[in-house]
Formats: structure tokens, sequence, C-alpha cells
């Protein structure tokens, strides 16, 4: 599938490297030229000759998400690091191009979870951090090492 | 009438002063701390200290009886989004929200938020609806910037009828910026002829107007 990937951070880009190596077409979106870099790093060949694309560009401009192939993407990820722009381009995704499989990121698990109850798939960090923290205080699990 | 107001910029401040002063209601959330002291000053326990796009921010500025909810802040995301929630998860009637950059406009359309006011879209609505019964309507100030938008009627008697926009002898610190003529309009260039009927639009230095308006106006209606 192609997957496009708006935000380039520690968790775009992760996800974004691990779908490449998975054999999906890859595409990501960043506004800061240099966050390709993340997508380089650990590796002997560059993003682009891994086959991977990479446009820099505003979110918000629908000609950078153009660009970028948001009209042939299969899933769409919004992984930057605001939620409002996050929960915009989402809806975006899924009401004007009308991208089958929308996940965005959303720090903040109120607005997660309103906006999950609308029919977004939200993933919220600081709520899914809450729950496994609470379990270990707890006792109810117990992490070894690096949880998650 | 009960009225929540996200930013106290230039436009959430105002608004809040002249809603307050016509008896109504208002909270006026900002989140910058900084700015949010200076405007506690003048408003009070009208003004509420928060980041307007969180959910029980809004909560708590009591935005479940708001009867009208006024998003402004300068970030287009924000406001939109305020705007959404707003109608969709707290059931306010009215909501009117600030377009920063014109370009948005589409998001806010798409996302179901209307009004979204942007100072562009506001200039053309003037424009188009807003008939000149004086000759002269003063479109926008930008005391900043110490400038100023004037548009003016261009009658038959004119003395700037029929004279290319270079030679109207416009004092330094004005600019033709376009001229509407027959339900269009257009950028001039300094050949460009002025006609009858035209209405211009200038943008000028503060100060000054009255040297711009008597090049257009009909030295006997004077």
């Amino acid at each position: 599938m192609f997957v496009l990937i708006v935000g380039c951070g520690r968790v775009g880009s992760a996800i974004a490297t691990s779908m490449m190596e998975e054999g999906h077409e890859v595409s990501v979106l960043d506004e800061d030229a240099e966050a390709i870099a993340l997508l380089d790093r650990g590796h002997e060949n560059s993003w682009e000759e891994r086959g991977g694309q990479f446009t820099e560009g505003t979110a918000l401009e629908i000609d950078a998400l153009l660009a970028a192939g948001i009209d042939r993407a299969d899933a769409f990820v919004a992984s930057t690091d605001g939620d409002n722009t996050n929960l915009v381009i989402a809806q975006v995704a899924k009401r004007r191009f009308e991208v089958e499989r929308v996940v965005v990121r959303v720090l903040d698990p109120a607005r997660a979870r309103w906006y999950a109850e609308q029919g977004l798939q939200t993933v919220c960090p600081t709520q899914t951090a809450i729950e496994l923290l609470e379990a270990a205080v707890r006792g109810q699990i117990r992490f070894e090492g690096v949880a998650g | 009438m009960y009225v929540v107001i996200v930013g106290a910029g230039k436009v959430g401040w105002n608004l809040a002063r002249e809603l307050i002063n016509k008896r109504h209601e208002v909270t006026v959330i900002e989140a910058d701390a900084h700015r949010y002291a200076v405007v506690e000053q003048e408003l009070e326990h009208s003004a509420m200290y928060g980041d307007g796009s969180e959910l029980w921010v809004l909560e708590r500025s009591g935005i479940e009886r708001a009867d009208l909810v006024v998003a402004v802040t300068g970030d287009d995301e924000g406001n939109v989004l305020i705007s959404q929630v707003a109608r969709e998860k707290y059931g306010v009637a009215r909501v009117v929200a600030r377009c920063n950059n014109p370009r948005n406009l589409q998001h806010f359309e798409l996302l179901g938020v209307r009004p979204a006011i942007s100072a562009t879209d506001l200039i053309l609505r003037l424009i188009e609806h807003e008939v000149p019964k004086y000759g002269l309507v003063h479109l926008l100030d930008l005391p900043e910037e110490r400038l100023e938008i004037i548009e003016l009627e261009v009658g038959d008697g004119s003395p700037a009828a029929g004279r290319a926009v270079k030679d109207l002898g416009l004092p330094d610190g004005s600019l033709v910026i376009s001229i509407l003529r027959e339900g269009g309009g257009f950028v001039p260039t300094g050949d460009s002829v002025i006609e009858p009927g035209d209405e211009v639009l200038v943008v000028l230095d503060v100060g000054i107007e009255s040297r711009v308006t008597e090049l257009f106006t009909a030295r006997t209606a004077a």
C-alpha cells in the first residue's frame, strides 16, 4: 500500500522506516527539510535511494499534500508535533481526499477521546502512558527495560 | 447574551470591550500569560487564562451555556477546531471564526465552520454589498502600520475621470491598488485610465486622505 506520513519527528520517521522495510511505498511530508536526516539515520543508503519519497512543505497547504501524493494514499498518518495541525489534516485526509485509513496522534486525552467518538482513529500517547504506568504502579504488569 | 471569545489579541480584546459595553456577559480566553496579564487589568473577571484549544479550558469558561463563541486566535488550526467542538460537542448555536490566512478558508468550509471571517474576505464583501453613498468608504484602518485603505467613487465630473493613474498627481505615500468596474476589478498599472463610474481603492499613509480625495472629487460638489 501507499502510506503518507505527515510530520517526520521521532514517531513519524520510525513508522516510515518500518513501513518501508515491510515493503510498502512510503511518502513523508515535513516543513523542515532537515527532518529527512531521521530517515537516513542508521542506513547506508539515503531514504530516497531506498525508494522513499520526501516532500518539504506545510501540512495545511493542499498543494504540499498533493505533491506528497495524498490523492493516491491508502493510509495517512498525522504525526506532527501539534495536536491542532494533526486534527485538521486528518479530517482533510478523510473528508476531502477520502483516504481509507487515517490515523492521528493527539496528545490531549480529552480531545483524542472526543474525536475518536466522531470516527477518527486517534492514538493518544499520553493516555497510553497513563494506563501503563498505573498498571505498573499497581504491580499488575512489570516492565523489564523499555516498555511498549 | 453570553459570549465566549477565544484569543485576546487586537480583535478579541476590542470585541470583548464592545460587548461588555453593550451589557453582554463575556469571557475572553487567552493562552499567553503576559498578554493575559495586560488584558485582565482592564477586563478583570471577564478575562481567563488558558489554552482555548483544550476542552477543559473551554468547559471552565462555561461554553455549554454560551450563546455565541468567537474563535479569533492567531492560529487557524486552533480557530477551526475550537469552532468545531463548540458547535458539535457543546451545541453552541452561533459560532464565528477568524481565518488569518485566506488559503485556509477551504479547511473551515470542509469542517463546516461558518462563518469564517478573513480580513480579505471582509473587504471583498464590503466592496460587493455596501454601495458607497458618500463617494468614499473607509474600508480598513491599520493604525499600527499607519496605513489606511479607502474606496473612492469616480463621478461624472470627477477630475480623475479620463486620466491615467500615473497622471493623477497622487501624493507620495498613496497608491491605487485596484479599480472596480462593471462588477469586476483589476489591479491597474500607471497607464490604466480611470473612467466615470469606477470605484477606486487607494492605500495611503495616515493623514493624507484629503489630498487624495480632492483629486477624485468634482470641484462643483466640493
